[in-house]
């Protein structure tokens, strides 16, 4: 074996391989031991079990739906459904357009609902009650000394909307518990009063009609307060901009709140977010110009929690369920197993076949997937503990077609080497010679492949995208291993007797494959006693080479001539050895 | 055929002196494959479309796996307890795998048809799986799908086109890419097979594999007809029958390393997990395996030539060849 030239760059590559694949083993283990990583893959709803459900986004007025809304989207369901009890639930958006909600087990109707629910902001004026105020009253106000409204409602502030059955209702109401604080499914009529809890300062209140819808918020933003002189203060404050309409109202109230004065609740404003209040501030001016500012005891991440609520407001985002699937654990579990037999079958099929094309270099096949396995399979182990990868059925689905896909490389390159071979080059000079010509073809195909499963990724929706994935990923994991493990060991094997010298079993016989030497000096070319593969398939189409011989140039036949001469010598040695 | 006489073949078939007509009966080929695209085009109108799953047309589905008894009357009586007049599909799709389909079911009425299923075959309810798809999610994924086929030939000619520096190259590949999908989508036309949106995964997938195979052959046309107006051994149309007969074998090799993991999963899906994802997806795929092989060695390659055999370097050229041929045919 050569001790320099091709053979020890080779086994530099292969050494640099051994660290690739090292550096994702220790990356993985390292992530299991200090983080959330696991040594399995992690696996999606249709191979665990669970319930898929599918959302599509609808904007109210049918106008399309930005990236921005559909984050805020996905932040809107991920609180409903935390808020509903559901733990583990996922969240994720597809394709700019659709929201996946994915849950442990089977969803009751009420979350399903919930999901599916529009999300409703509103500003009421607050009637009676307070922050503390959340548990049910121990000693219920007696019957005949609950207020009762002498008149009708003159405005939302009115307190003659508080009726004796409305204040019953609201000292009978539990703010503690998790029942009430759920979100709520269907909107309190907007004309009505509300009883309504603030779960962030354990608050009860009473709360008049609705005097600024949710829609009218243009937008929300958070930052430090500033000063009337515009010197910035050290408190976080939220800023709303309303637009025309909402400007209007939104004076008018401030003007009838700022008036009934500071220290009575009704000065008060709530906005409300699906039932729940999100923040009760007092008024402390007339906002004439439409951007009030709320205050407070905020943080910056309060203050920009409150934000984000305001701009839900903005945008009364309601979704559709597109498709939904439930699959039991173990009907997941019994994919996944059939999965990977198929896999493994497909595997031992094409195992089977590259031997019988390539005699021992099929090894080299076999070794070659199983290497760009292993890397695939850290690859999305890793993926699944940083980027919450799982893998699908329509993934693993693209692992088992990845299979032939990948040892197509091998084949184009032992093909290309074979060609060299029949050129007459000796093994290691066609192994490089073929390289450099296989390379650019692999190269090439890759790229195609690896375009299809860009593009399957970014456009298409549902379960194409897990499939896109790991034909992309399998792609980039034959690359790596038709260069870093693939050639190299084949320049290595070059260098060996059994390959080097065109054992039959070689897959790389120099008989086989018809070689005529283009330099024939003192050195044996063919053993003696061996018949050539030429003599035999002489005589067995004898019509094909008599129309191909009508169709050689010259070089052609002269070289036809030299070997006729040639075979001519080993067949009567054959014919001598048969006597 | 046995070892030795493979490798025999692929030596032939390098040296020419085997040699298929890829090119010189291309005319027929053409014919073929413009009487399939037009079959394949009638055949969804004169059938009335495809056999659309139910991701298209929206509705519940049910599976029961594992169970003993598949007998249909069960699934059907679960519906139209629930929901008279209701028209359930049921269907055994594999061996104690049951399915059944019916128009879109309300919450209550799932989980009572659901209740149903599970007495009815006696099974666990962990081996009722059900699925509901609003009727407009089949129209998301087959415009995403028609979209992503847009952007993906367009990018794909525009990277063939760069890497073979010839814009026929990209042209006569991306008709014989037409012509796989229009018949692989006439194919499950006529066969009436239940077009899902993994099919769709698979149908799209074709195109990722029949390019990659156009692409393998035509980096070898490439590679014989470099210098080729230099050269009188050969003619244009030659070196590229040459160059497919000498990756027919790679061809084959390929294909068939291609379609044995697609078989396996269509094998297990078939007859083991029953209609799903694997199967629909196998199925296109090992129908587009086939013929994007096919495609590429008689509908690519020869349109390629044919593009250009009649650039007036190419014809001087076999002009050339010609001229020599005859003078060596002359007695010396």
């Amino acid at each position: 074996m050569p001790r320099t030239g091709p053979g020890t760059a080779a086994k530099r590559t292969l050494v640099w391989l051994g660290a690739l694949t090292a550096l994702l083993a220790i990356l993985l283990g390292a992530g299991t031991q200090w983080g959330s990583a696991s040594w399995s893959p992690r696996l999606a709803l249709d191979l665990e079990g669970g319930t898929q459900m599918i959302l599509a986004p609808r904007v109210q007025g049918g106008s399309e739906i930005t990236a921005e809304q559909l984050d805020q989207a996905v932040e809107i369901i991920r609180q409903r459904v935390d808020g509903s009890g559901v733990s583990e639930a996922e969240i994720n958006t597809q394709s700019g357009r659709n929201v996946i909600v994915s849950l442990p087990g089977t969803p009751d109707a009420e979350t399903r609902d919930l999901i599916q629910a529009s999300a409703q902001m509103e500003f009421r004026p607050v009637l009676a009650g307070g922050p503390g105020q959340a548990p049910a009253a121990e000693t219920p106000t007696p019957e005949d000394q609950l207020p009762n409204a002498p008149g009708e409602p003159q405005d939302a502030s009115d307190p003659n909307w508080i009726t004796a059955e409305l204040y019953s209702e609201f000292e009978t109401t539990d703010c503690l518990d998790p029942a009430t604080l759920e979100p709520a499914v269907e909107a309190a009529p907007a004309d009505q009063p509300m009883i309504a809890c603030e779960p962030d300062t354990q608050g009860k209140y009473i709360l008049g009609p609705v005097e600024v819808p949710g829609t009218d918020i243009t937008t929300a933003t958070y930052g430090l307060q500033r000063s009337s002189t515009g010197q910035a203060l050290n408190t976080w404050a939220v800023n709303i901009e309303f637009n025309a309409e909402g400007t209007q109202t939104f004076r008018e109230v401030t003007e009838r709140l700022y008036a009934i004065g500071q220290g009575d609740p009704r000065n008060q404003f709530a906005i409300v977010l699906d039932g729940r209040i999100v923040s009760a501030p007092t008024t402390n001016a007339v906002i004439p110009d439409g951007r009030p500012s709320i205050s407070g005891n905020f943080t910056e991440q309060s203050a920009a929690a409150l934000a984000e609520q305001l701009k839900y407001g903005a945008l009364p985002i309601s979704f559709e369920i597109q498709s939904e699937q439930q699959i039991s654990a173990t009907l997941g579990a019994d994919q996944l197993r059939l999965g990977l037999i198929a896999g493994l079958i497909g595997l031992a099929l094409v195992a089977v076949y590259s031997m019988f094309q390539y005699r021992l270099l099929g090894l080299v096949t076999i070794i070659s997937l199983l290497v760009a396995g292993v890397l695939t399979y850290l690859a999305i182990c890793i993926l699944g503990w940083t980027e919450n990868y799982r893998l699908s059925l329509a993934g693993v689905a693209g692992l088992i077609v990845a299979i032939g896909q990948t040892a197509d490389s091998f084949i184009v390159y032992f093909e290309r080497i074979r060609d060299e071979l029949r050129d007459g080059r000796n093994l290691v000079a066609a192994v490089e010679s073929g390289w450099r010509r296989a390379k650019r073809t692999v190269l090439a195909s890759k790229a195609v492949n690896l375009l299809a499963a860009l593009v399957l990724y970014f456009v298409a929706v549902g379960n194409v995208r897990g499939f896109a994935f790991t034909l992309g990923l399998t792609a980039i994991a034959d690359l790596i291993v038709v260069f870093l493990f693939t050639h190299p060991v084949m320049r290595l094997l070059a260098g060996t007797r059994f390959f080097g010298g065109g054992h039959p079993w070689s897959g790389m016989s120099s008989d086989t494959l018809n070689k005529i030497p283009l330099y024939r000096g003192a050195g044996q070319v063919r053993e003696p006693g061996r018949p050539a593969a030429v003599a035999a398939t002489r005589t067995r189409n004898k019509g094909a080479s008599a129309e191909a011989e009508r169709r050689l140039t010259i070089a052609e036949r002269k070289r036809a001539e030299q070997e006729k001469t040639l075979a001519g010598r080993t067949g009567s040695s054959k014919k001598e050895t048969n006597e | 055929m046995s070892r030795t006489s493979f490798a025999t073949f692929g030596n032939e078939l390098y040296t020419g002196k085997r040699s298929y007509p890829f090119l010189a009966k291309r005319k027929l080929w053409f014919v073929i494959a413009a009487v399939a695209v037009l079959a394949a085009l009638i055949i969804p109108v004169v059938k009335g479309g495809f056999n659309l799953g139910i991701d298209f047309r929206g509705g519940s589905e049910f599976t029961v796996s594992a169970t003993d008894n598949t007998d249909t009357s069960i699934g059907e009586d679960a519906v139209t307890q629930v929901v008279s007049g209701a028209v359930p599909r049921v269907t055994n799709i594999a061996t104690n795998t049951v399915r059944i389909q019916t128009e879109q079911l309300s919450d209550n009425e799932t989980l009572e048809v659901r209740d149903n299923l599970v007495a009815g075959y006696g099974v666990d309810a962990d081996q009722v799986a059900s699925s509901f798809v609003g009727p407009t999610w089949g129209e998301d994924v087959s415009r995403q799908a028609l979209i992503g086929l847009g952007v993906f030939v367009v990018l794909a000619a525009i990277l063939m086109g760069i890497y073979f520096r010839t814009w026929k190259m990209s042209l006569a590949a991306m008709v014989a890419l037409l012509v796989v999908m229009v018949v692989t989508a006439g194919l499950y036309s006529l066969s009436n097979f239940e077009v899902t949106p993994s099919a769709i995964i698979g149908f799209l997938t074709i195109l990722s594999y029949a390019l990659y195979d156009t692409v393998v052959v035509f980096d070898k046309i490439r590679e014989n007809t470099a210098g080729i107006t230099d050269s009188t051994k050969r003619t244009f149309a030659e070196q590229v029958n040459l160059a497919v007969n000498q990756t027919l074998v790679r061809s084959i090799n390929t294909s068939v390393v291609a379609i044995l993991p697609v078989a396996s999963i269509l094998f297990i899906g078939a007859f083991l997990l029953g209609a799903g994802t694997l199967q629909d997806l196998s199925l296109a795929l090992f129908i587009g395996i086939i013929l994007g092989t096919l495609g590429t060695l008689f509908i690519a390659a020869p349109l390629y030539a044919q593009l250009r055999i009649n650039e007036p370097e190419l014809r001087k050229q076999a002009e050339r060849v010609q001229q020599r041929r005859e003078l060596e045919a002359a007695p010396a």
